[in-house]
């Protein structure tokens, strides 16, 4: 699928390169990797310590054929899969009935509102003494980052929808479970779906910090790692496989999203 | 039928092929007859206790449209919302038919301001909302009668769009059928086509009485422009300043169809002078208690000379 993707993505360059806006972001970017390579070639003071482009363009084709590379990014994704998936399944319930019940935001929210200040980083140490294995801990803040999102996004999507449409539905002759499932629901998924896309962000955020920390496998570990061994083209290409990774998450929920919603994307 | 007359801008409703006689709705069930007796509303909100509603009574005739005007915060929304069974009386009665009135229902349906169209649901699926989740109509039957309809307010070729994908105005036509399909006893309009530019909004009123001279339901239409509720009324009620109750009732006795060319007519321009005269003294009450867009009708009784 992704594939498919790039290819009509290409397919279409001829003519967005007549784009201007297109074309000066390409340019930008070249720019920046000229930039990069002379820096380092001529050993430009601070930025000069970079690997160059062409280094880390080495190290990338290299580490494509190494199965340790493939290795590390299969772990962060399940470790991401895991914790992202738990938080929705327990989010998004506690989510939607924070929203619709008074009585439970009353009781749940002060809770909430008690944890959710402290930085998803900060729960790594206690999260790693607290749980029997690395994984598991692992697992649990990226958890802890994507369930504060997801549940306070759905909670304010529900506070916002708006008065007329439950109204008007309760005029047409809808029933409380009508109402429920017909334009609660449906109203309030965008924000759910925005909220999966934040969290998915803070997820990976979270991840590759908790894998420099607790682990030896994962992008994060790989990253690290690079850096301890002092191969410093290793860290770029572990910052690049992360970003990629992120980018390629966010953009299969959002896409996942926009099937859920029609109305939106065709505005 | 007669049409009114046309404007240039959208599709009108002369252009649109005449739906067989029998197609909508089978059979129209008698309007309802609203009666208002001595309401009571106020609410407690955070600068103090406010009486929005004090000692209002009035008779909504069966099958006639009741326009109802008064100066800003008179509270004619908060009539709506009581006589549509969203919020509940502090004291009074209001009945349907006889049958007082306890909740929302489908008996009383509502044209909201702005719209209140679904935004998940295409043109068709809104529509069709109302019948469905009663069970009522289903597959080809309701297919058809929703067609019809959509024909009439030239929304046909928009059946399968979203609402975000239409203009004001289709959003508007959209609303009126949404309410139209379900054959309410009454229909409560609160300021229906405000927010439309002046050109649509007369266009929206020329849908609304062709739309109200082929079903004859009995209409609660609240407005602020003095020549809308004149050009669509029966019978127009002035609203005090607050707290709201009815100043008096003009009967509108001007004949139908409708249309512009009535604007001229002495019998308009005096019952418009009638109206501004008592729509400027509560205006003035309320500007003097700090309404702001009260100085609107003060505007419009200086233009008028």
């Amino acid at each position: 699928m992704l594939w498919l993707m790039i290819k009509r993505r290409l397919k279409r360059l001829p003519k967005l390169w007549r784009s201007q806006t297109l074309r000066r972001g390409i340019i930008s970017i070249i720019g920046f990797f000229v930039i990069w390579e002379l820096c380092a070639r001529f050993k430009v003071p601070v930025l000069g310590a970079v690997p160059s482009p062409t280094e880390v363009a080495l190290c990338l084709a290299d580490q494509i054929n190494e199965a340790y590379y493939w290795h590390s990014w299969g772990s962060s994704m399940v470790r991401i899969l895991t914790g992202f998936v738990i938080a929705q399944i327990l989010g998004v319930p506690l989510g939607l009935l924070l929203g619709f019940s008074r009585k439970a935001r009353e009781i749940i929210f002060p809770l909430i509102e008690l944890m959710r200040p402290v930085p998803p980083l900060a729960w790594v140490p206690v999260s790693v003494i607290f749980w029997p294995s690395a994984e598991m801990s692992m697992i649990f803040v990226t958890f802890l980052g994507a369930f504060f999102t997801v549940v306070l996004n759905i909670v304010e999507g529900i506070a916002a929808i708006d008065e007329r449409y439950i109204r008007a539905a309760s005029s047409l002759g809808a029933s409380k479970s009508d109402i429920f499932w017909h334009v609660m629901l449906p109203a309030s998924l965008p924000s759910v779906l925005v909220g999966m896309t934040v969290g998915m962000g803070i997820t990976w955020c979270v991840v590759v910090a908790a894998e420099m920390i607790a682990t030896n496998t994962g992008l994060g570990y790989l990253t690290w790692r690079g850096y301890v061994a002092g191969e410093f083209p290793m860290i770029v290409v572990g910052m690049l496989s992360i970003g990629l990774a992120g980018y390629i998450s966010s953009g299969l929920i959002r896409r996942i999203g926009l099937m859920f919603t029609p109305w939106l994307e065709s505005r | 039928m007669e049409i009114p007359s046309a404007r240039p801008g959208e599709a009108l409703p002369t252009n649109n092929p005449e739906p067989p006689a029998q197609s909508f709705p089978d059979n129209d069930p008698a309007p309802g007859r609203i009666e208002v007796e001595s309401l009571y509303k106020s609410y407690e909100t955070e600068s103090g206790f406010r009486e929005v509603i004090k000692d209002l009574s009035l008779s909504v005739t069966e099958g006639q449209v009741t326009a109802i005007m008064g100066p800003s915060g008179c509270g004619k929304s908060t009539l709506i919302n009581l006589l549509a069974g969203y919020e509940k009386p502090n004291g009074g009665k209001i009945s349907i038919d006889q049958k007082p009135v306890t909740g929302a229902g489908p008996d009383r349906l509502v044209v909201f301001q702005e719209t209140a169209l679904f935004p998940w649901l295409t043109t068709f699926e809104n529509v069709a909302y109302g019948p469905k989740i009663r069970r009522e109509l289903k597959g080809e039957k309701l297919d058809s009668v929703i067609m019809s309809l959509l024909r009439t307010v030239g929304l046909e070729d928009f059946r399968d769009k979203y609402p975000s994908q239409l203009s004001g105005g289709m959003q508007r036509r959209a609303e009126l059928v949404r309410a139209l399909v379900n054959r309410p006893k009454v229909m409560l309009l609160d300021e229906p086509f405000r927010g439309l530019d002046a050109m649509t909004r007369s266009l929206m009123r020329d849908y609304y009485l062709d739309l109200f001279e082929r079903h004859k339901g009995t209409q609660v239409f609240v407005t602020s422009e003095l020549d809308e509720g004149l050009l669509i009324a029966d019978r127009l009620a002035i609203v005090t300043n607050r707290p709201g109750r009815i100043k008096k009732i003009l009967d509108v006795a001007l004949p139908r169809p409708r249309d512009e060319s009535l604007r001229g007519s002495p019998e308009y321009l005096s019952l418009k002078a009638e109206a501004l005269e008592l729509l400027h003294e509560e205006a003035l009450k309320s500007f003097k208690a700090g309404a702001v867009n009260s100085a609107d009708f003060v505007g419009a009784y200086a233009a008028m000379g």
